[in-house]
């Protein structure tokens, strides 16, 4: 009953509920869909820079906004209806709601993400290693998708709007130094140091590896940073989310 | 017989508040368990405890011998919750959140989708199934949670005031549907405000008050030990004074109740005898007389206040 792979089971059950219920959520469509489009568009639009220039900084973008879209609301959405009490009877663990949370936070991700991948494949644009790519696409996803879990998880608000605005002081800042719209190495020195913190980073400059041959770390680096973040961003959001429950519940 | 819920010692504080403090108690299987308590007792920390959404800071807690700070994947694996609050995904058919509770459950598909269409069914819910709950009226809702808390087959269903705000009709269903889940040899952990559920559902009630177990026994145990809460209501055909019977020595207590007199009394044949007498002088006929055990009401009302005067 309480093994982990009944427990993983049950998490995709979680899963699949957030789907039907979170996907289609206002906050989810804005910040997951219109927002990075909007984003993506300023980008692009005015600006003489070549296709294959803009795709890796434009691939880090949409992946990091869609993969974080659901993941801040689910959690204050089900504390304020109380639909978090009725999970937490179900003979469960709190790991596997906060890992159903992101599994569900993921496959947006990973189906939004794939739209400008599709896009490289449509014009023929050469890459290093297509399969290292959608490797590194699938853990990219689950990274920012266990960042938005983690994000949700402080302050324990019932209120979906609070969660998401928090999320994005986090993420906006990030999308700005982590090599998107300037490469990491024509940051100044403090940008690269502070650039090294972030998830976002080394997928931006993965990409850039595989579409423009050019990048600043090592394409193994970048691989073992993007899992390293992963794992220490799951860890974090299942203890803080266990550090916050009583609180969330009171 | 075996117990299906076992307290020891069970303590839980908010702060400087002792929401629960040391309570003891065990609910035998197949049993109807009330728990009864006015706001702020303690009733829904106890249950929050059992159900697995709060720990507590001291004291043990199992169910079906499973504990459930160590083992609460299994202990909550054996129970189905009616919560207070209406707690069903709104955005979801009454289909859906049974299956989903089902699935969470591990409850196989073929048991899983025969089980969700007979709750359905029984509670009259098949029709709308695929409406989304968020249509629903307090009565839908309240029974579609019922079902939610039925679908794994539970061997203990806490319910936390299930009727509450409910028409005549749900609430005879809901306690219809309650008693046979009970006859089944399921257990039934039931807290409540209202007296006359408990009265009616339950073979033993929990009172508590500030936390604290201020007593538990059978409703008739319970009303047998407060006969000083017994009375005699009698109807006579002319006005009398209250004062000349209240000096009776058996009476504790005497009042008007509408146009009859209520009479408390330990003694209730020497009242009627004294009663009957008195009528004779004063020429008075005795158009109704009836001898009432005291309420559960009374009793949970004199156990609560000899709590509240107790020096602390």
């Amino acid at each position: 009953m309480s093994n982990p792979a009944e427990q993983f089971r049950r998490s995709l059950v979680i899963a699949k509920k957030n789907i039907k219920i979170y996907y289609l959520k206002g906050p989810v469509i804005i910040f997951g869909l219109v927002f990075p489009l909007f984003l993506a568009l300023a980008y692009i639009i005015g600006r003489n820079i070549p296709l294959e220039e803009v795709l890796p900084g434009l691939i880090g973008m949409t992946t990091f906004f869609t993969a974080t879209s659901v993941g801040p609301s689910i959690v204050p959405w089900e504390t304020r209806s109380k639909t978090l009490e009725r999970l937490l009877c179900c003979p469960i663990a709190l790991w596997t709601i906060i890992f159903g949370d992101m599994v569900s936070s993921f496959l947006f991700g990973l189906v939004i993400s794939v739209i400008p991948l599709l896009y490289v494949l449509t014009l023929n644009i050469e890459l290093l290693n297509f399969i290292v790519l959608l490797f590194s696409l699938i853990i990219a996803n689950f990274c920012f998708s266990a960042l938005s879990v983690l994000l949700s998880a402080y302050p324990p608000t019932d209120i979906p709007a609070t969660s998401q605005m928090l999320s994005s002081l986090v993420k906006f800042p990030l999308v700005f130094i982590s090599g998107v719209f300037i490469s990491v190495e024509q940051l100044p020195e403090w940008g690269r140091i502070i650039a090294s913190f972030s998830p976002l980073t080394y997928f931006t400059d993965l990409t850039r590896q595989l579409i423009l041959e050019k990048g600043y770390y090592p394409l193994a680096l970048d691989l073992v940073m993007i899992v390293i973040f992963a794992v220490i961003f799951s860890l974090a959001a299942i203890k803080l989310h266990e550090k916050t429950l009583t609180k969330r519940l009171s | 017989m075996e117990s299906a819920i076992t307290v020891q010692n069970l303590t839980k504080h908010f702060g400087d508040v002792t929401a629960v403090d040391h309570i003891n108690f065990s609910v035998k299987k197949g049993e109807i368990f009330g728990f009864l308590g006015p706001n702020g007792a303690g009733k829904t920390t106890t249950i929050r405890i059992l159900t697995g959404l709060l720990k507590p800071d001291g004291g043990t807690a199992s169910i079906i011998g499973y504990d459930v700070l160590r083992n609460p994947i299994e202990a909550k694996q054996c129970i189905g919750v009616v919560p207070e609050v209406s707690n069903a995904y709104i955005d979801l058919s009454a289909w859906e959140n049974l299956i989903l509770i089902g699935r969470l459950y591990g409850v196989s598909s073929h048991k899983l989708k025969e089980n969700t269409t007979k709750l359905l069914k029984d509670f009259g819910l098949y029709e709308v199934k695929d409406k989304l709950v968020r249509g629903f009226s307090k009565g839908m809702k309240q029974k579609l949670l019922l079902c939610m808390a039925l679908v794994n087959d539970p061997e203990v269903l806490f319910l936390d005031e299930p009727t509450s705000g409910l028409d005549v009709e749900s609430t005879r269903l809901l306690r219809e549907k309650i008693t046979q889940y009970n006859r089944d040899g399921k257990t039934v952990f039931l807290s409540t405000h209202n007296m006359e559920e408990a009265n009616q559902l339950c073979h033993r009630i929990a009172i508590i008050n500030h936390g604290k177990i201020a007593a538990i026994d059978t409703p008739e145990n319970l009303r047998a030990q407060s006969m000083e809460l017994q009375y005699i209501e009698v109807l006579f055909d002319k006005q009398v004074n209250i004062q000349e019977i209240s000096k009776n020595p058996n009476i504790s207590k005497a009042s008007f109740a509408g146009n009859r007199i209520r009479v408390y009394t330990a003694n209730p044949s020497a009242v009627i005898e004294f009663l009957v007498e008195f009528a004779k002088q004063k020429r008075l006929h005795i158009l109704s007389l009836n001898t009432m055990m005291p309420s559960l009401e009374d009793v949970f009302i004199k156990l609560i206040k000899e709590k509240e005067v107790m020096p602390v």
